[in-house]
């Protein structure tokens, strides 16, 4: 179903009139009100009126994680703090996260567009949503939650974990509509079959997975089995959180970005230039009607690639491809945002000598497992093997409360972490997706 | 009257340590005791050698770490109830043990163990007031 036939399946000539009219207007309110992008405009001789149509976004620099880090915590807000209603974080690259915030009339849009997004993977008022995202600081639980209340669909805020009460909370209330990370999904999936629960005999008719790198392998086998129709849906919280894209159930083939509200751009990750649809590059979000936490061409690192080709659905906003990777070294674990150099901090706190350290990450039972391997060198090692299991222990404890992830701490020799020029190989990600 | 133990790190893998012991067999330096402690993914390898700076240094050099950590040889008399004497003494002193293990020699007709012990001195003052022999370190490399 569309919600919003108006601007969902505007004209391309109309629509991006109303692009033009909302990004000059963003940008001169990111140019008055947030330090950092006056200065990024004055240091290239640009004026707010220099940008005139849509070509002309691409003069504007780039904005990345670190110069969000570099403001942290609320440099980049265009609003003084009585007008925020909601903050939310992810992970940045070392120690501090990357913070976001919203006012009221932003959470409202946030809300509409996951509602939008609700119903292009099927949801209606109808229907009763089983949230199995996180909620919390993380924005995929409080997103898709908003965007069902809107949507006037009944949301189970089951929120993460517990498993089993979970199926039991699926036979029992018979949710329509599954929300998930795609892992957790399989996750689920295994322990109904394992409880005797057949997906078969439940109610589900569509899920929307999204928060982590998946495949069409996967949606097969989660469609086959949980005997529902799986839709991907995109979003980062630097962005707005879930609800930027989302693929539509008629034609499951990209995710549409709505545009009234974002304009994506496909660069070249080196050169910075900006690739033509259809060339696969990394993904840059400006967004247009955010207030709280506008961003300007902000780098997502994720690769993939733009098809502006209509979609069966009648939707005329232009369609992302699945995400195929990433141009930094960011892992998702469990739907957890991770960095190396978070782990690098978390264990040089630990001990003061430079960590030789690896991470590697496996699907065990369809979820996401991470081996940190540290090398014991002398300033670690102790002739006492209950100290050497505390160490163990205290790293492990001190990346679940730093991270929120999991992690198993495996101390092993010096030297035998693969190293490739003489570079320690960080990460093996041993996950088939 | 405290005898130097070196310890080395063990990944729990075949031939780690007939590694070590080969690192050791070419360097001249002959194992007086031994005894390793594990756990499910490594193990901790304690050893008395003749010649501690030979076995540290051959051991660094293949890439393993090692650490150096004072121990008392004690004697223990060979008979029923020796040991549980002298555990009965160090516990009265309120004298913990982190851990123990016994040597391949024996001091003439006693058992000679190793004792890892936080304040080795108040042990070794508390042990020859029972009339415990504790031998001297370079008596024990050599026995």
């Amino acid at each position: 179903m569309i919600l919003d036939i108006g601007f969902e399946t505007m004209p391309r000539e109309d629509l991006e009139a109303i692009i033009l009219r909302r990004l000059k207007t963003t940008i001169d309110r990111v140019y008055s009100n947030i330090p950092f992008y006056r200065k990024n405009f004055e240091e290239n001789n640009l004026s707010p009126n220099d940008i005139q149509s849509l070509e002309d976004l691409k003069r504007i620099p780039f904005t990345t994680k670190k110069d969000l880090r570099d403001n942290y915590p609320f440099g980049m807000f265009a609003v003084p703090m009585e007008t925020v209603v909601r903050i939310h974080a992810s992970s940045g690259t070392t120690g501090k996260p990357t913070v976001v915030g919203y006012t009221a009339r932003d959470v409202n849009t946030w809300s509409e567009l996951m509602a939008r997004s609700l119903a292009a993977g099927g949801a209606t008022r109808e229907d009763i949503i089983h949230n199995a995202y996180g909620y919390g600081l993380f924005t995929g639980g409080l997103g898709i939650h908003y965007g069902a209340e809107k949507l006037g669909a009944s949301v189970i805020p089951v929120s993460g974990g517990n498993t089993k009460r979970q199926i039991v909370i699926m036979k029992d209330f018979g949710p329509t509509i599954l929300t998930a990370t795609p892992s957790y999904a399989l996750h689920l999936a295994e322990v109904a079959e394992e409880m005797g629960v057949s997906f078969k005999d439940l109610k589900f008719k569509y899920g929307i997975f999204g928060a982590e790198p998946w495949s069409e392998k996967m949606r097969e086998e989660i469609e086959r089995k949980m005997n529902l129709i799986a839709v991907d849906i995109y979003g980062l919280s630097e962005v707005i959180g879930p609800g930027v894209a989302i693929e539509c159930h008629e034609a499951k083939r990209g995710l549409h970005i709505f545009e009234d509200h974002f304009i994506p751009e496909i660069i070249d990750p080196v050169s910075g230039e900006v690739l033509p649809y259809g060339e696969t590059g990394e993904l840059v979000f400006t967004t247009i009607t955010k207030e709280a936490f506008p961003v300007i061409r902000y780098r997502t690192r994720d690769i993939t690639s733009l098809n502006p080709e209509p979609c069966i659905c009648g939707r005329t906003h232009i369609r992302m491809n699945r995400v195929s990777g990433r141009t930094d070294d960011m892992l998702i674990i469990r739907g957890v945002n991770v960095f190396p150099s978070q782990i690098e901090s978390v264990l040089m706190e630990m001990d003061a000598a430079e960590p030789h350290y690896q991470l590697v990450v496996d699907r065990e039972d369809n979820l996401d497992t991470m081996t940190v391997l540290l090398e014991v060198g002398e300033s670690l090692f102790s002739d006492e093997v209950k100290h050497l299991q505390n160490r163990e222990k205290k790293i492990a404890t001190n990346i679940k409360d730093y991270l929120g992830v999991s992690a198993r701490v495996k101390l092993v020799e010096p030297k035998t972490i693969a190293r490739s020029e003489g570079k320690a190989v960080r990460v093996i990600d041993n996950r088939k997706i | 009257m405290r005898a130097e133990q070196i310890s080395v790190f063990l990944e729990n893998k075949a031939g780690r340590l007939a590694e070590v012991t080969a690192i050791l067999g070419e360097a001249g330096v002959n194992i007086r005791a031994l005894a390793v402690a594990d756990t499910s993914d490594f193990g901790v390898l304690r050893l008395i050698v003749d010649d501690n700076a030979k076995a540290v240094a051959s051991l660094k050099n293949h890439g393993f770490t090692v650490s150096k950590t004072d121990v008392v040889a004690v004697e223990v008399e060979d008979r029923p109830g020796g040991l549980h004497r002298i555990l009965g003494i160090l516990h009265k002193a309120e004298i913990n043990v982190e851990y123990m293990y016994a040597f391949v020699q024996h001091s003439g007709k006693n058992a000679v163990m190793i004792f890892r012990i936080d304040n080795i001195a108040d042990a070794v003052k508390i042990l020859e007031e029972h009339k415990v022999t504790v031998i001297d370190g370079n008596k024990v490399y050599t026995m």
